[in-house]
């Protein structure tokens, strides 16, 4: 086990090292840099930027360096003094910008994890088990609706009727009192209290397709002989189910937590927007149109860690769950 | 000699309903098992054999059900005091064996309580596939503690210890290791000993094996088949034995149903059965063995003409008119031909028979 782990975590490093350079290449790959666009919307206030001034920022920020010294000084600052850069656009360390808005997306993608698990369980062995009766085509509706309905546009619908009918605002995650106050036992309370909004809307997508995955895996397990086995034991159906083949139906459930992860971050993004959310999301859609190269990179970085840590937590778990893979 | 009747089962329908229409598996089969003898139940594959074995034990998949018919259980003396952690091993064919209780199987609950409690302490089963019956991620001890902790009142320590001298008799090397092993890191051989050791952990009056040699090579067939009489010395319990490996009959059986298309073609004792067999069918499958120098001119092998019919589509009359060799038209394809008793536990559905 404690091999497994070891070899794990050393396929994670040029895993990282791959992900930090395509991270900084992508970056670089659109024409220009942040002065180019710094420019031209200073150009387009009808400013003139002098050239030397100009010049000046270019040697400041490094820019005239080739693409790789640049990255090169970019990972020996993080490696060394775990110092990312600085934004060009907040004129701020990136780390200082960047924390507390990680911690907060860490947060909302956990709460909504949990959720889509505590929905999604139920649900699909209710599913399976009771397949196509009445309560399995009302679960399939709604997952196929809550697939199918764009996060965004959910925001939306549940923000009005809270505004409409609740009198509520839904946006962000503090009350305004909260909004710049240290943190507090109050002010943790406030944030669970906005949380379950966003936690609802990320979650829904998640929550219908695992249903749909818990579905049909048990179906399969189900109709195992290991399942035929052990009701000629004499057990009773509810024991043997939970025992037997929804553990088994468990793996693939568990392994998902891998994709889950990345893709709550990412469609946090959209609905982060939408309900001005704190989080990591809007920050690095406005560092991307900005060219803000070393803020974009270090989230870019950052997020795909966190997918890194995702895929070795729900491997573990996986392993901790299912001898198989264990003894390999 | 007669042994006392175990498992009477009379007029036995299971049907399957499904959206293309009723799949009649099961359809009037009536036989008897006796305390302490082997049973073997032949025929082709899809001829109720499984389904029968099933509905025993109550445990047919959906949407398969017993629509009709009886399955007298009459539970042995000894075991209606099981479940106090005794276990000791009945002497085989004592006639004082009386019984006490009746019960039909048939009418109990599929789910409830009596039925489960019957399910691996008074009957058990073992399956065809050692791969795939039991749990990939569950220890061998674990899933064998569990039938005897399900139905005894055993501690684990207790249950723990009758595992291993459970898996210690049916010839698995270093039993207490193998506690902690997983199925995946067994032979398929090895396997289905676990699953005999499991089958036997209470002590049954009844084991019901389901093809149990059919997923592994021969030499491990003939072990297994072997330790299965061993057993049966031992622990006195019967076994329906369900097969389509008319050796494994030759050698096994006491009694021996032949089944087609979901009702019996002729029961009897195994001598007769196969030094007199009386239906079209049971000829021809004994016909059909291929025979090691027996064929000097290369002779083309006897097979049964025509197909298993289409199981939505059964033919009137006699299931096995359209394949038979002594068809009578008129006859055979207008009834269905009722149990013509030629002897004691000896019966032919037959219309050849029906003037005897």
């Amino acid at each position: 086990m404690f091999q497994f782990l070891l070899r794990r975590l050393l396929y994670m490093i040029p895993t990282l090292i791959a992900i930090s350079i395509v991270a900084f290449v992508i970056i670089q790959l659109p024409p220009g840099d942040f002065l180019t666009t710094m420019v031209a919307s200073m150009a387009a206030q009808g400013e003139d930027v002098d050239s030397t001034a100009l010049q000046a920022l270019t040697d400041q920020y490094g820019l005239g360096q080739p693409v790789h010294i640049q990255y090169l000084k970019w990972m020996q600052g993080i490696v060394l003094r775990g110092d990312f850069g600085d934004s060009f656009g907040w004129n701020k360390a990136v780390s200082d910008l960047v924390w507390s808005r990680l911690a907060l997306t860490f947060v909302l993608s956990l709460a909504s994890l949990l959720f889509v698990w505590v929905v999604a369980f139920p649900i699909g062995i209710y599913s399976a088990v009771k397949q196509y009766s009445v309560g399995d085509y009302v679960a399939t509706f709604f997952g196929f609706l809550g697939l199918a309905i764009p996060n965004f546009l959910l925001a939306l619908i549940l923000m009005y009727i809270a505004f409409k009918y609740f009198n509520q605002s839904v946006g962000g995650l503090f009350s305004p009192e909260y909004q710049e106050a240290p943190w507090s036992w109050g002010k943790v309370a406030d944030l669970f209290a906005h949380l379950w909004v966003p936690v609802v809307i990320i979650g829904t997508a998640g929550t219908a397709s695992l249903i749909r995955i818990m579905r049909a895996n048990l179906l399969d397990e189900l109709r195992k002989p290991y399942v035929v086995t052990a009701r000629a034991k004499g057990l009773p159906e509810w024991r043997l189910l939970f025992k037997y083949p929804v553990r088994v139906a468990l793996n693939p459930f568990v392994s998902t937590v891998g994709w889950v992860l990345p893709t709550l971050v990412s469609g946090a993004a959209i609905v982060s927007i939408v309900l001005s959310l704190p989080t990591t999301g809007p920050l690095l859609i406005r560092a991307l149109q900005q060219q803000d190269m070393y803020l974009a990179a270090s989230f870019i970085m950052l997020l795909s860690i966190l997918t890194v840590i995702g895929t070795l937590v729900s491997d573990l778990l996986l392993a901790w769950l299912d001898p198989r893979i264990r003894m390999e | 000699m007669e042994t006392p009747v175990l498992i009477e089962i009379k007029n036995l329908k299971t049907h399957f309903f499904l959206d293309e229409g009723t799949v009649q598996a099961v359809n009037g089969v009536d036989f008897t098992i006796h305390q302490h003898k082997t049973l073997c139940v032949v025929g082709e594959s899809g001829c109720g054999k499984s389904v029968t074995a099933r509905s025993i034990l109550q445990i047919v998949d959906q949407p398969g059900r017993i629509v009709e018919g009886e399955i007298l259980y009459h539970r042995p003396d000894r075991l209606s005091t099981a479940g106090n952690g005794e276990w000791t091993s009945d002497e085989a064919g004592a006639s004082g064996n009386s019984t006490t209780e009746i019960i039909d199987l048939a009418a109990l609950d599929p789910r409830g309580r009596e039925i489960r409690a019957i399910r691996g302490q008074d009957i058990s089963m073992i399956f065809q596939e050692p791969m795939t019956s039991l749990s990939p991620i569950h220890t061998v001890g674990n899933q064998i503690t569990e039938a005897i902790k399900l139905h005894t009142d055993m501690l684990d320590d207790e249950a723990d210890e009758h595992a291993v001298e459970l898996l210690r008799r049916v010839g698995i090397p270093r039993p207490e290791e193998r506690l902690e092993t997983y199925p995946f890191e067994l032979s398929g051989g090895m396997r289905q000993r676990v699953m005999i050791a499991m089958a036997l952990s209470c002590n049954p009056a009844l084991l019901i094996a389901d093809e149990p040699t059919t997923a592994v090579d021969v030499t491990t067939q003939a072990q297994i088949l072997e330790l299965l009489e061993e057993l049966q010395d031992e622990f006195g319990m019967a076994i329906m034995l369900i097969t389509h490996d008319l050796g494994v009959v030759a050698e096994m059986a006491d009694d021996v149903v032949v089944m087609y298309l979901g009702q019996v073609a002729e029961r009897g004792d195994v001598d007769s059965i196969f030094h007199d067999p009386k239906h079209p069918y049971t000829q021809s499958l004994l016909k059909s063995i291929p025979r090691l120098g027996v064929s000097r001119n290369r002779q083309r092998l006897d097979s049964i003409r025509g197909m298993v019919p289409d199981p939505y589509n059964r033919p009137t009359g006699c299931m096995f008119g359209p394949r038979c060799d002594h068809f009578m038209p008129g006859r055979c394809d207008a009834v269905n031909p009722p149990a013509i008793p030629l002897g004691p536990e000896r019966e032919v559905h037959c219309l050849l028979y029906e003037d005897e």
